[in-house]
């Protein structure tokens, strides 16, 4: 095979220079994973300030609240957008999908790498925003009037969106087309693995309401620079057309998220438990597809507060409700993959396994939020922030790593469990239940989100306890899943250097990453021959 | 007290019922949304115990013995597919519909403003809020002497309706022992309402929607007070 790759292997090259210029699927997979756990790291040490700040009345660690909204707003932004997205979507679609459609590359390999340093370009635009005088202040969210305002650079804000929603959309064109064109002969749609539809899922919803968060957080950079009106009522605007924009994108970003979470979830478990997936069809075209559909008819919950009307109000608390069907029928699926199986225990099962309990907390937390009448009182309380921290923080943060130690001997050649992951494991999975069970509690009882300060909420006591001991018991849970991730992130690199070797199927699975290539796999992925499967080869036929 | 109080807001309430041929009960919103909370609560413990107590056993019954064992669940037939799926979905959706029903009931008993109400407008501003009572009373929430923001009083045993607007950024009316909270707007009015049956004096109002610097320090009490001493905080007010 002559595919032209700039990989390994080619003699003569400066290792940067491979690098810099490959267009292999590969290493922009490994590019993406090394920049969103960049995001990471630095998303989670504001965690840490906003924690510690939080844990005391009064203000310790910050100088201002603007301050200390300059950390809300880089913690939510850098999460969601340059962490969950390009660590889902970016890394694990990049490195894996086409390995496992059997694919040589994806379709259009030097417009994945533009998509990549798109990605890397708005992360630097993203840490800039700390050295620049008035730093943005404004949330992910962004909503006007104050994101207009405000004296903070709202352009930063802007221009980032910009260039990941650009890279996104390269990357869902180029990605719809590799799986469509690009499959192995003989691989038909009900013949995927899980994390392949889901990522196509993610992909669909990216191309659809991207532009449309583009168009909105654009009308915002024309109010603040060019004193246009779309969103100011005194010239005839509207304020809430911002929100309605907003959410229209950002509640299917939310599966964005979400979807390639449980695909990676699907192999990790069907591997480890070495069992077909329970009712596959449903899961696909009732679940994954469901989501899919609903996904754009739901976003008014996120308005439940803002004095939309009343009749939608009602008409999205119905169908955010019904998110319940193609959600609980993935639910049922995951659950049923376990029915008869033959389970091994190994780091990424662990992660899969708390990733159930992730699932079905963060979901049934979800359902109170689903009707508006109780969103009257729990909307912007810290029981919102638990809620969708679980579900959609914590559940797919999760399934990323179990997905990461899951391909680790095949990204590597060496295994990346041990007493090291095992017990930054313990430490992620009880930290994060110590930080938010916390917020559930206080929340309920009023706590609100975006506070520095509680100073009002004094003397209410839960339980016996001020709302100042539950803030506590929370700061003391995130700075052990600080521990935990450091500790993880020894890991990586010791094991990525000196782990112990892996074989080339280590978990004796039966999808193609692992049945057709060496670890890692060199350029054009599998050697010489193409792969080509038959009518009733399957990712998930163990029992043959 | 309480009981004398809500004795007295009866009597009100029947006195209001013998002038008007279809006058409204007047529901409390705050309770109502503490009985449904219960509800829902009960609702999604049961389903994630089974689920949970589900996931565990199977965790542990199926872990493998050797390396070589495979999982041996049977693949299903077309009639099994369907039902996994529409029986699941059917469940969901009864359980869905009557949450939804429930939701809509207490939605109506927070939207539908007593009659009776006094009405109360509210302006937002970075960062305080201010009051026009019926009678043209402008109080505010700003810091008073004692350097602590002054507490709003409001009559207790009368419903009182909040109607709101926002001169400059996006807040949101937060009243977590009413239960209730809706964002206030420049260029758009919005209405919350509260039914405080019981004088009381620990209720905080708090901006729930962020807007700056001063965010977590726009709020200040709003006690509900017998109706004498409400009339002479206004007085006061008014002399101001």
């Amino acid at each position: 095979m002559s595919t032209p790759t700039t990989t390994a292997g080619h003699a003569a090259t400066p290792a940067w220079k491979e690098w810099l210029l490959t267009t292999d699927h590969k290493r922009i997979g490994v590019l993406y994973l090394v920049g969103s756990m960049a995001a990471f790291g630095v998303a989670g040490l504001m965690a840490l300030i906003i924690r510690a700040e939080q844990m005391e009345l009064g203000m310790q660690f910050v100088s201002s609240g603007t301050q200390y909204n300059g950390f809300l707003y880089f913690h939510g932004a850098a999460m969601i957008l340059a962490f969950l997205i390009p660590g889902l979507t970016g890394f694990a679609a990049n490195y894996f999908l086409p390995l496992m459609i059997g694919a040589r590359d994806v379709a259009f390999p030097r417009i994945n790498a533009f998509s990549v340093w798109l990605f890397y370009f708005a992360i630097v635009l993203a840490l800039l925003s700390f050295v620049v005088p008035d730093a943005p202040d404004i949330m992910w969210t962004g909503y006007p009037p104050y994101s207009v305002t405000t004296s903070a650079n709202t352009s930063m804000y802007v221009f980032t969106v910009h260039l990941l929603g650009f890279s996104s959309i390269l990357g869902a064109v180029n990605f719809l087309v590799t799986v469509i064109y690009m499959r192995a002969p003989g691989m038909g749609w009900n013949q995927l693995n899980m994390f392949v539809w889901t990522t196509v899922a993610a992909f669909v919803l990216q191309l659809v309401f991207i532009p449309v968060l583009a168009a909105a957080v654009t009308l915002l950079l024309f109010d603040k620079y060019l004193g246009t009106h779309f969103y100011d009522p005194s010239a005839g605007g509207d304020v809430l057309l911002y929100q309605n924009l907003f959410w229209f994108y950002s509640h299917p970003a939310v599966y964005v998220i979400f979807l390639p979470a449980v695909g990676i979830l699907y192999d990790v478990m069907a591997t480890m438990a070495k069992n077909r997936i329970f009712n596959y069809k449903a899961a696909v075209y009732v679940g994954i597809w469901g989501t899919v559909g609903i996904a754009g008819i739901v976003w008014v919950h996120h308005l439940y507060i803002s004095g939309m009307p009343d009749w939608i109000r009602l008409g999205h608390m119905v169908t955010t409700l019904l998110i319940s069907v193609p959600v609980g029928i993935l639910t049922l699926s995951l659950w049923g993959t376990l029915y008869k199986g033959a389970i091994t225990y190994n780091t990424a099962m662990m992660y899969a396994a708390s990733c159930l309990y992730l699932i079905l907390l963060g979901g049934l937390t979800g359902i109170p939020l689903a009707i508006p009448s109780m969103t009257l009182h729990l909307s912007e309380t810290s029981y919102v922030h638990a809620h969708f921290h679980f579900i959609m923080a914590l559940f797919s943060a999760f399934a990323l790593f179990a997905g990461i130690y899951y391909w680790f001997p095949k990204m590597t050649g060496r295994y990346a469990d041990g007493p090291l992951a095992t017990t930054s494991f313990w430490l992620n999975f009880i930290g994060v239940n110590v930080t938010f069970w916390p917020l559930f509690v206080i929340g309920k009882e009023g706590m609100p989100r975006r506070y520095w300060d509680y100073e009002m909420f004094k003397d209410v006591q839960v339980m016996g306890f001020y709302f100042e001991d539950f803030h506590k018991v929370a700061t003391l849970g995130a700075f052990t899943i600080a521990l935990g991730m450091v500790l993880q992130t020894i890991n990586f690199i010791y094991a990525a250097f000196a782990g112990k070797p892996a074989p080339t199927n280590p978990w004796n699975s039966k999808s193609l990453e692992w049945t057709h290539t060496v670890s890692p796999p060199g350029p054009g992925n599998f050697g010489d021959t193409d792969v080509v499967v038959d009518e009733n080869w399957s990712p998930y036929e163990y029992g043959k | 007290m309480r009981k004398l109080l809500s004795a007295m807001t009866g009597l009100a309430g029947g006195a209001l019922l013998s002038s008007q041929a279809f006058a409204q009960e007047i529901r409390n919103p705050a309770e109502e949304w503490e009985h449904l909370w219960n509800e829902v609560i009960l609702d999604i413990t049961v389903i994630g115990v089974i689920m949970s107590v589900a996931a565990i056993v199977m965790l542990i019954k199926y872990r493998a013995t050797s390396p070589d064992q495979v999982g041996t669940a049977k693949k299903l037939t077309t009639v099994q597919s369907i039902s996994f799926a529409l029986i699941p979905a059917s469940i969901f959706m009864a359980d869905d519909f009557y949450l939804a029903a429930n939701g809509w009931t207490v939605w109506n008993a927070y939207r539908r403003v007593p009659e009776n109400a006094m009405e109360v407008k509210v302006t937002a501003y970075q960062w305080y809020f201010e009051f026009e009572y019926p009678d043209g009373t402008v109080a505010d929430g700003s810091l008073g002497d004692d350097d602590k923001p002054q507490a709003i009083k409001i009559p207790a045993g009368q419903p009182v309706v909040f109607r709101m607007t926002s001169e400059d950024v996006i807040h949101s009316f937060g009243l977590p022992y009413y239960r209730v909270k809706e964002d206030v707007m420049p260029g758009r009015i919005t209405y919350i309402w509260v039914n405080p049956d019981k004088e009381q004096t620990e209720a905080v109002l708090q901006c729930a929607e962020f807007c700056g610097n001063d965010h977590s320090q726009m709020a200040n009490p709003i006690h509900a007070v017998p109706q004498a001493e409400f009339d002479a905080w206004l007085a006061a007010k008014a002399d101001e």
